[in-house]
């Protein structure tokens, strides 16, 4: 069955987040962007999906500026087999992405499609279940863990009280959580490669998506700073703050 | 303006989440529940004594049992005919439900909203919450989930809403409920305990973990959380997470121990009344946050203050 994989160019995990001066937003100017850690979760499985033999072909998918092209150079050299960047200017919204992957499902009519369970930018976590609505696909959510039998997908889901596994009848959605696995590093060789492995450029206009925000935003702010307080000396000084706060007796 | 608040329950008890977005929809306007599961009579009528609720919608029914999405989604879209805004609070229930509806009916949700600034307008955390965003939404309708730690619990007692039971919509055949791990603790919930206990990576193991960090949360009646470097190392349970991507807490006291402090992390705790950081290493990240920090190996220092306290 064929896997596409939605990756999306973020600010590195690794970077600080610093909002601009005059509030319209987080400055992305010359800092380093990766790919959604979430979403290189969901590029490994779909390998390890076609390592076993259950994938055919990976299609990753990106959805944004020119540079997220990138990103794509990355999910090919991991081990995706051909790329599709659909760019757009300024910010698409969850909904937006979810409408234009639809059209690419229409298309590439997928047994899969593995998204991360929230890009760390935005924090949405929606693009998956969307995608998941207009297809009209069984969805598995926040995954640790999926098994592909025959026409159907068994996913454990990460759930507030712990785990809970999900059948799904394939077509189906599948989200990442951080534990679905650990993903690889391209390697150097792999890194060429995927210099000359195919990558369509197409637009919205071109699946006949609208992608006008339906959110403005008005402002962005820091959130309010915490300041550091003491520290104590001994194990003794603790115990008497604690008590003092009435934590213990 | 109409609200309807998705109840998230354990088909016996109504969470505590689920007040929280009771308060938050109570800013928008009339206040109506959803109660969708199998056999959730009893928590129709719980739900029904939450102050400020104005009427329960039941859905009673097998397709429910265990809250799959794409049962539940269209049940939720067609009591959206006559309500204006749909509320969930921003559990994996409700994460993994709210999107669902808002693309049905093709409405931009607004993700773990803080506060309502007005019927259109909200503040949402961005950037594991190094960035506050206020947006105004467009859309007719709206979809909103909720964090729990940004609102005052809604009174669990009080009120006297009707109960109104609502035809259900069926089995979409798209998944099945296979089976849950739920574990099972005698420890106050994390997103509602007032003290918790949460350990790092320095604890080195699944077995030191325990040794350590158990006993000290049960001196002080306090639930147990992890960074997710510890889950990830196997010393603690998915659900301990809290962070950017695991549980958001705001207790009155958190006590990290042996955790650096990264934005990941921060961003589920900061918003603690009082943090306590125990780490050896004095330039630690967590030192910036804490109210009171001990430098000191852990290893010595968690026993003494165990005994101590
Ligand atoms: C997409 C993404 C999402 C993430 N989401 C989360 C999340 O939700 N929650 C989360 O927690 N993390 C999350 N992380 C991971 C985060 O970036 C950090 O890696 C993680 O929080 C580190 O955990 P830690 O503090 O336990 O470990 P470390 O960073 O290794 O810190 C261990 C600390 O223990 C101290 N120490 C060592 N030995 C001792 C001793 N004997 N006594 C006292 N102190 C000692 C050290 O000084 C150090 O400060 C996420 C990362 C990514 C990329």
């Amino acid at each position: 069955m064929k896997v596409i994989v939605p990756v999306k160019r973020v600010l590195d995990y690794n970077v600080k987040p610093r909002v601009k001066a005059d509030g319209s937003g987080v400055d992305l100017a010359n800092v380093k962007m990766s790919m959604n850690p979430f979403d290189e979760i969901a590029v490994e499985e779909a390998i390890r999906l076609k390592e076993k033999g259950v994938a055919t072909e990976i299609v990753a998918v990106s959805i944004g500026e020119a540079k997220a092209q990138e990103t794509l150079r990355t999910a090919l050299a991991m081990g995706a087999d051909r790329a599709i960047l659909v760019t757009a200017e300024g910010p698409v919204e969850p909904l937006a992405v979810a409408k234009l992957l639809k059209a690419i499902c229409d298309e590439e009519a997928p047994g899969l499609v593995i998204l991360g369970k929230q890009a760390i930018d935005d924090d949405n976590n929606q693009t998956g279940q969307m995608l998941a609505a207009l297809t009209g696909w069984g969805q598995g959510t926040f995954a640790s863990k999926i098994e592909v039998d025959g026409d159907k997908v068994q996913v454990t889901r990460e759930v507030d009280g712990g785990l809970e596994t999900v059948s799904l009848s394939t077509p189906a959605i599948v989200t990442t959580d951080l534990r679905l696995n650990e993903p690889r590093y391209a390697s150097l060789p792999n890194i060429m490669k995927a210099k000359s492995k195919p990558l369509a450029q197409k637009t919205p206009a071109d699946y006949g998506v609208d992608t006008a925000p339906r959110l403005t935003i008005v402002s962005v702010a820091e959130p309010a700073k915490r300041q550091a307080g003491a520290k104590v000396a001994d194990v003794d000084e603790l115990v008497t703050k604690l008590k003092a706060m009435g934590v213990a007796k | 303006m109409k609200t309807l608040v998705w109840v998230e329950h354990d088909g016996s008890a109504v969470k505590d989440a689920t007040l929280a977005t009771v308060t938050a929809a109570g800013k928008l306007g009339e206040v109506h529940l959803l109660v969708a599961g199998a056999n959730v009579g009893g928590v129709a009528e719980a739900a029904a004594k939450i102050a400020g609720v104005g009427k329960v919608h039941v859905a009673d029914d097998a397709a429910y049992g265990h809250a799959l999405a794409e049962n539940v989604a269209p049940l939720v879209v067609e009591l959206m005919g006559h309500h204006d805004a749909f509320l969930a609070p921003a559990t994996t229930t409700g994460k993994n439900i709210a999107p669902r509806v808002a693309a049905l009916l093709d409405v931009m949700q607004v993700s773990e909203i803080l506060s309502v600034e007005s019927d259109d307008t909200f503040t949402r955390p961005i950037y594991a919450g190094n960035a506050i965003a206020t947006v105004k939404s467009s859309d007719a309708k709206k979809v909103l989930t909720v964090r729990g730690t940004a609102f005052e619990k809604a009174a669990a007692e009080g009120g006297s809403a009707a109960i109104e039971a609502v035809s259900a919509t069926g089995d979409k055949g798209l998944s099945q409920f296979v089976g849950a791990e739920i574990a099972a603790s005698e420890r106050p919930e994390l997103t509602s305990a007032k003290i918790i206990v949460s350990g790092g990576r320095a604890l080195g193991s699944d077995e030191q973990f325990h040794a350590l960090i158990d006993p000290l949360a049960d001196k002080l009646g306090a639930a147990v959380g992890a960074s997710r470097a510890a889950v990830d190392a196997g010393y603690a349970p998915n659900d301990y997470q809290v962070g950017q991507t695991g549980k958001i807490v705001a207790p009155e006291v958190y006590i990290a121990v042996g955790i650096s402090g990264a934005i990941q992390h921060l961003a589920g705790m900061k918003d603690s009344k009082t943090i306590v950081a125990i780490n050896k290493d004095e330039d630690a990240p967590i030192f910036q946050v804490a109210d009171i920090g001990l430098v000191g190996d852990l290893f010595k220092v968690v026993p003494e203050l165990t005994e101590k306290l």
